[in-house]
């Protein structure tokens, strides 16, 4: 198993530049949950000329509904949903909001992937599934906006050591072309 | 005549509910654990250990595996000589939701409205469900939470006759290895066969509640199981779409008589947290 890199957010150039497909990740300090319902009011709000409830420069935005926490639980469970459901706002939160780093699990769209690398900008997977697990890197839970959107709200998570692994990382290296690849049987 | 009380149905769907979201079955657990054993990719391998552990963290702390705790399938049994009392049968299953949902801790993920009011629900309400009336006087629900990522990788195709086995073969390989590293593979593959559109969906669904990896009973379905497995599993997709030897841990194909003009094929895939609880009152 490859070194694990220890990064923290928010991600600087120098960091996103420095990460490769494949590399193994922990990400600590602060990263944002936001998913379908948040990121169609936001690109909503960037087409208004409207400010965003948090300012995204250089952040990172993590693709999560979590479970409500149990008593005495900083957070329920918590892994990650399915990218792809973002991509049709990814551009735009990238040129616009000033995002530079995703958390989420599946493929990406070329569009997105464009943006990436036009903008340098890096997108991590995690296990979906492994919520449990997962949830034990989050230290703290706040939500700071759409309350009213439930599971949706966009919430602010500090973490520690949160286990992924960049998918895609800013020249366009694709975890999901090369690593099937690699396994692929030809008849 | 039996008589089973509305309340009763209500509490046994709540203890299911909750019981499903945080105790993946045994027989899952298995092929998961043997698929782990045998994945040589390290992606997929590192994938799958971290699924492994969530699994027996979730069972021990009673908390869910996964965030999507669902929408939630009922699949009714319901003896013909069973007498349901003290309110209707369907309020009676949503209210166990309603209960199992805000007293676990899950996530409500039912919208109000599919395009014109997509304000969450608040307690994950209302169930699917499907009932059929069978002989005798026992009632068997089935509780299935359904993820929508895998939800939403599911396929239809109406299917030529002419098409036979190959078209079969082709267009559920394709919806598997299509849906690439989307519903969290390795995924358990519901495949209906016959009937009508509806009916082969339906079919697709129900196979997801075989004992995970357990073979059609008729041998020449079992081995177009075991075929299909194996071509989803050169696809190289493997766990979490990292690449690897493991994109599907299971065929399952469920099959109905149907018209001379028609071969529905419906494919649903179910992740690795293939929930599902079961009681017979």
């Amino acid at each position: 198993m490859a070194e694990i890199k220890n990064i923290t957010t928010p991600l600087t150039d120098e960091v996103i530049n420095s990460l490769n497909c494949g590399d193994m990740i922990n990400i600590s300090g602060v990263i944002y949950t936001g998913r379908d319902a948040a990121h169609k009011i936001m690109t909503e709000k960037l087409d208004a000329g409207e400010p965003l409830p948090v300012d995204f420069t250089g952040q990172v935005i993590y693709y999560a509904g979590p479970t409500p926490a149990k008593p005495g639980r900083v957070i329920g469970s918590c892994g990650p949903t399915t990218s792809g459901r973002m991509d049709a706002y990814t551009p735009q939160m990238i040129e616009e909001a000033g995002l530079k780093g995703m958390v989420g699990k599946g493929p990406r769209s070329k569009e997105v992937v464009d943006a990436m690398v036009k903008n340098n900008v890096v997108y991590f997977a995690s296990i979906g599934g492994a919520a449990a697990v997962i949830a034990a890197s989050v230290q703290e839970c706040e939500v700071v906006a759409y309350d009213d959107l439930g599971p949706e709200a966009v919430r602010r998570l500090v973490v520690k050591d949160y286990p992924c692994v960049v998918a895609i990382d800013s020249r366009g290296n694709n975890i999901y072309e090369t690593g099937p690849a690699q396994f692929r049987v030809e008849d | 005549m039996k008589e089973i009380s509305a309340s009763t149905i209500t509490e046994e769907i709540a203890r299911m509910a909750i019981e499903a979201a945080c105790d993946l079955p045994r027989d899952v657990e298995k092929i998961i654990t043997e698929a782990t054993e045998k994945e040589t990719s390290e992606f997929g391998k590192y994938a799958m250990e971290k699924v492994c552990k969530n699994i027996k963290i979730a069972r021990e702390d009673n908390v869910p595996m996964c965030q999507d705790t669902g929408m939630v399938i009922i699949f009714a049994e319901l003896g013909q000589d069973v007498h349901i009392t003290g309110g209707d049968f369907e309020d009676a299953i949503n209210a166990g939701i309603a209960k199992g949902y805000i007293d676990g801790y899950l996530r409500k993920s039912t919208v109000i409205d599919p395009v014109l009011n997509r304000k969450n629900a608040g307690d994950n309400t209302p169930a699917i469900i499907y009932t059929k009336i069978v002989p005798g006087d026992t009632l068997t629900l089935t509780l299935m939470p359904k993820g929508a990522g895998s939800e939403n990788m599911s396929q239809l195709k109406m299917l030529k006759p002419a098409q036979g086995l190959e078209g079969i073969k082709q267009f559920v390989i394709d919806a598997v290895v299509n849906a690439g590293g989307n519903p969290c593979p390795p995924t358990i593959v519901g495949v209906g066969i016959g009937g009508n559109a509806d009916r082969a969906m339906q079919l697709s669904k129900q196979a997801l509640r075989r004992e995970a990896g357990a073979p059609n009973p008729n041998p020449e379905y079992a081995a177009l199981e075991r075929e299909l497995l194996e071509e989803i599993n050169k696809s190289g997709v493997g766990p979490q779409g990292f690449g690897g030897l493991t994109t599907a841990l299971a065929v399952h194909i469920e099959t109905y008589p149907t018209h001379i003009a028609t071969m529905p094929v419906g494919v649903t895939l179910n992740c690795h947290a293939a929930r599902h609880k079961h009681v017979v009152l």
